[in-house]
């Protein structure tokens, strides 16, 4: 059967994947934003198989709250993007410096 | 090989490959369909682990709502992908290497030693007559009642949030006012004229 390292570990793969797309499409903040969802999944991952290997069902009211806090990330941040890309004509970062940040 | 082994390691290849699709896609179009297709995979493994309710929430609330709102942000911006695509190879060396890194680190935390079966038996699987909703519904509205209101909050203030940011008001747009219609009256509109009837001659 399958043990708990298993979907540990795939948790783990499944972060690290998103890691990299940060590091790789670091130009694309609506592929930036995927890429946090992903990362949001992994960890859900870890939360669920946690939840079933303990017998807790608290770690799935956790997931809840996630799945309802990156919802509302992503509204808003969509909403942001479209602002800045009413204003600029563009998303790619490295034009949006108008703070010399 | 058991019938749960062979659906746990397909889905999760499929759920790795979509997940590097993401990441390595030319087309940010092409990347929302394989997240959707990574919560697609990711559901298959939440019904492994007995978590149904979540596994429908993820497909119904993730790949029918915020997926959605992605594809849709997508499809409106007008994005010049060859100018994102410029300079990817200079830091792409550095992400893999830093993925790598991350992913043998985690194993040796979380590999077969420390949360393999020995540590962690395989739990009894549930009844035929339990209801996952029926559970997550009891804890949720007795345990976590409180922090079940803020998180409604915090979906009221998204909304409002979303809303105000987005709204412009631009000043030649045609509209109607409602106000005045109503409140207008009939002397404003109607003009009575007087004249003669016109009878056979």
């Amino acid at each position: 059967m399958i043990p708990l390292s298993s979907y540990l570990i795939l948790g783990a793969i499944l972060f690290s994947i998103s890691i990299a797309g940060i590091f790789i499409n670091r130009k694309n903040v609506i592929v930036l934003l995927m890429c946090i969802e992903l990362m949001l999944l992994a960890v859900n991952i870890n939360f669920i198989a946690f939840s079933h290997f303990l017998g807790d069902s608290a770690g799935q009211v956790f997931v809840f709250f996630i799945l309802t806090v990156a919802a509302a990330e992503a509204a808003i941040g969509l909403a942001i993007l479209v602002v800045v890309f009413r204003s600029r004509q563009t998303i790619n970062v490295s034009e949006l410096n108008t703070m010399k940040g | 090989m058991t019938f749960f082994e062979v659906v746990f390691y397909a889905f999760s290849a499929l759920m790795v490959v979509a997940a590097l699709g993401v990441v390595s896609a030319r087309n940010p179009v092409h990347s929302a369909l394989f997240l959707v297709l990574t919560f697609f995979a990711t559901s298959a493994i939440w019904l492994l682990l007995e978590a149904e309710f979540l596994a429908i929430t993820l497909v119904l609330v993730y790949v029918g709502a915020v997926m959605v709102l992605f594809l849709f942000v997508v499809m409106m911006l007008d994005i010049n992908i060859t100018r994102m695509r410029e300079g990817i190879m200079r830091y792409a060396p550095f992400g893999v290497a830093i993925a790598i890194l991350l992913i043998v680190q985690m194993i040796m935390v979380v590999g077969p030693e420390n949360f393999g079966l020995q540590a962690f038996a395989l739990p009894q699987p549930h009844a035929a007559d339990y209801s996952n909703t029926k559970e997550l519904g009891r804890v949720l509205y007795t345990d976590y009642v409180y922090a079940f209101e803020l998180a409604s909050v915090i979906l009221l203030v998204a909304i409002v949030a979303a809303i105000t940011l987005t709204m412009r008001r631009r000043p030649n747009t045609r509209h109607q006012i409602p106000g005045e219609q109503v409140k207008v009256l009939k002397e404003d509109r109607l003009r009575i004229v007087k004249m003669k009837s016109e009878g056979k001659q």
